[in-house]
């Protein structure tokens, strides 16, 4: 961090600080809720970067951990077994959690290759939601399909985040609170990422995604070093898990779809893989467009042919697919990639060899 | 007994149709190292095309069997036209860019296959007409009825093709090179373009077999309906060694058995604590199970890591 970008930092933290008033004067509350969403999504692209862009693990499953996350925190803080555990107890419980899960994933299937291992973690991703699905028979766990409801908010002592409060003379909905407190989690996440991406671990992970023949032959444990960034992954899912089901107030199976997965995996590549701030702009964009599309999908047919000619729910995902493929086409290694990064994921052999010339090298 | 034997055979039955998918799923792989994600996509276009077709020339008063045969063609055509144009926009430019890269636009044509199948058929599940005498018969107990028995027979003779068209054509060979290396086969004369567009028009067609296959089988049709019988293709791919023609027919069987079977056990195995409900939990632990003790998959190679 020189010293010419501080300025810069000063106005965009500012920016940050104002963005929920900002954005519910002119655009609406909706849209300070859709900011709050935006943090979350930036924290499991986040934790997703690691495995998938530092060390090249492909996980297809992700929204598993989230799921953990939410889940616990559903369970311990609601009237389902009328338990309300205090946050400050079920947050890192959950992070354990599913850090646990993670473990429990990776250990028998990390010697497997590339997609392989995609495919088991989607595998995996799929079974928890299952169960989550049907763990309300015969004994009543999950609640099944209908999910969870009533889950209490952020609270410590008498301050809850599911509120209104006054604080200097202003006004701070339950959407604005969370949006500081979603802005701090981020930060930190941000900062854990800055730090491990520099670390002897994130070095580690790189060489590992590099060539693992070589990492291995470096003296690197590959094995222990992959289940760590394993971890370290579902660690920050679990914790944007929990936040989410207190900000929420209700978590059901149909949140934690394999759609979910692929969004998170989206935003981590097209943003930008191994890039901190490509991730940051992956998750912002995905999370901002199909809103922005909702909105403008059903308005702009009134305006072209006088009526609403297609559902504008269809339209509005067929746009985000075209955008989805032109952004890719157009970018191929992401809007915002790692100068680092020149080499693919893993890539085979066949594909190496065709590899020399591609927009990594061109960077260099 | 007769329930194991109903199961069995409609493992068989849903086997055939995964065995189908599977084979674009693993063809396509074993060319361009890629997960074709919109593979599912295509299964549900054959179908709805199948459906339109049929509806068409139903009201046209055309015999049923014949009705049959010409949705086949025309949903065969039209896939085999959206293989390639699926791979001449979104994977062909990415062929030398990162390997995720192909991922993304993958997941963006299933995405814009699926809403383009919604604004055009709608939300609703379409009945499927019976174009079939869909006689049953006894069978040890068990049910089997033509339809049953024509999918596993189709199927059957789709895979025997394929495999004469990959071990003992000029076609086959070039395939079988590309997949190897890419480079030398150009170099030999190979015209890789060509060979990987026919895969997909391959992989596509098989595809829509597969549409139809569901769609006269279940009887319904629906928009969403390829994304979760492409994700069970594609697992029943890996299952059997992805980027392997035969690992994939026995991984789609496979998995289908196992589906069937463990549908039909796991409430007697777990004493009654696990449902049906449960079924794709049993497939997923089995492609786990299997892919720790054989990382490879079932008939997969044990390819080397890179050096």
């Amino acid at each position: 961090m020189n010293l010419k970008h501080k300025p810069l930092l000063a106005a965009l933290a500012i920016a940050l600080l104002l963005l929920p008033f900002a954005t519910d004067a002119m655009l609406g509350r909706g849209w300070v809720r859709i900011a709050d969403f935006a943090l979350l999504y930036i924290m499991l692209a986040l934790g997703l970067n690691i495995v998938v862009g530092y060390a090249g693990l492909l996980d297809l499953g992700y929204v598993a951990f989230f799921a953990v996350g939410a889940y616990n925190y559903a369970l311990l803080s609601s009237p389902q077994f009328g338990l309300h555990w205090p946050f400050w107890v079920v947050l890192p419980l959950g992070a354990l959690l599913a850090c646990c899960f993670g473990v429990l994933l990776g250990a028998p299937t990390l010697k497997l290759r590339g997609d392989y291992l995609a495919i088991v973690t989607l595998g995996f991703g799929e079974i928890i939601r299952i169960f989550l699905n049907n763990l309300n028979a015969p004994v009543n766990i999950t609640n099944g399909p209908q999910g969870i409801s009533m889950i209490d908010p952020i609270r410590a002592g008498e301050f809850s985040m599911g509120g209104e409060h006054q604080l200097f003379g202003l006004a701070f909905p339950a959407t604005h609170l969370h949006y500081y407190l979603f802005l701090l989690f981020t930060l930190l996440v941000i900062f854990v990422s800055r730090r491990l991406e520099g670390s002897r671990i994130g070095r580690a992970w790189m060489a590992i995604r590099e060539d693992e023949v070589a990492a291995e032959a470096m003296g690197l444990n590959t094995r222990n070093i992959k289940l760590l960034a394993f971890a370290m992954g579902a660690t920050f899912g679990g914790l944007s898990g929990g936040l989410f089901a207190g900000f929420q107030g209700f978590v059901s199976p149909e949140s934690f779809s394999l759609m979910e997965s692929i969004m998170i995996l989206c935003m981590v590549v097209l943003g930008g893989m191994g890039n901190i701030g490509g991730v940051i702009l992956g998750g912002v964009l995905l999370v901002l467009l199909p809103e922005a599309l909702r909105n403008g999908a059903g308005p702009m047919q009134q305006a072209l042919f006088g009526k609403t000619l297609v559902d504008p729910e269809s339209l509005r995902m067929l746009m985000f697919g075209l955008a989805l493929i032109a952004v890719m086409l157009l970018r191929p290694a992401g809007l915002w990639p790692s100068t680092q990064r020149r080499r693919e994921l893993s890539p085979d052999e066949m594909i190496s060899h065709q590899e020399q010339d591609t927009v990594y090298d061109n960077s260099k | 007994m007769d329930i194991l034997l109903q199961q069995i055979i409609n493992g068989l039955v849903q086997g055939s149709v995964y065995a189908l998918v599977a084979l674009g799923y693993t063809m396509v792989y074993g060319i361009l190292g890629l997960i074709n994600f919109a593979h599912g996509e295509v299964v549900m276009v054959g179908a709805m095309v199948a459906l339109a077709v049929s509806g068409m020339l139903l009201a046209a008063g055309l015999p049923p069997l014949l009705v049959l045969l010409l949705a086949l063609l025309v949903a065969m055509a039209v896939c085999m036209a959206l293989g390639y144009a699926i791979e001449r926009i979104a994977y062909r430019p990415l062929r030398n860019a990162p390997r995720l890269a192909p991922l993304i636009t993958a997941i963006g044509v299933s995405i814009v296959l699926q809403n383009l199948a919604m604004i055009f058929w709608g939300r609703e599940y379409h009945a499927f007409p019976q174009l079939l005498p869909g006689a049953s018969h006894g069978f040890g107990g068990a049910i089997i009825n033509d339809v049953q028995i024509i999918i596993i027979a189709v199927a059957l003779l789709m895979m025997a093709g394929l495999l004469v068209l990959v071990h003992r054509t000029r076609l086959g060979r070039a395939m079988r090179a590309v997949a190897e290396n890419p480079s030398a086969a150009a170099l030999m004369g190979v015209d890789i373009n060509t060979v990987i567009s026919v895969t997909f028009m391959i992989g596509s067609a098989l595809a829509a077999v597969a549409g139809l296959m569901v769609s006269a089988n279940y009887g319904i049709v629906h928009y969403y309906m390829g994304f979760l019988l492409g994700l069970k293709a594609f697992t029943a791919a890996v299952l059997g060694g992805i980027g392997n023609l035969r690992g994939a027919m026995l991984g789609g069987v496979l998995l289908g058995l196992i589906e069937s079977l463990g549908a039909g056990y796991i409430g007697d195995l777990s004493g009654g604590f696990f449902g049906s409900n449960y079924q794709d939990v049993f497939a997923f632990f089995a492609l786990i199970a299997v892919l720790v003790f054989r990382p490879s998959g079932l008939l997969g190679e044990r390819v080397a890591e890179r050096a």
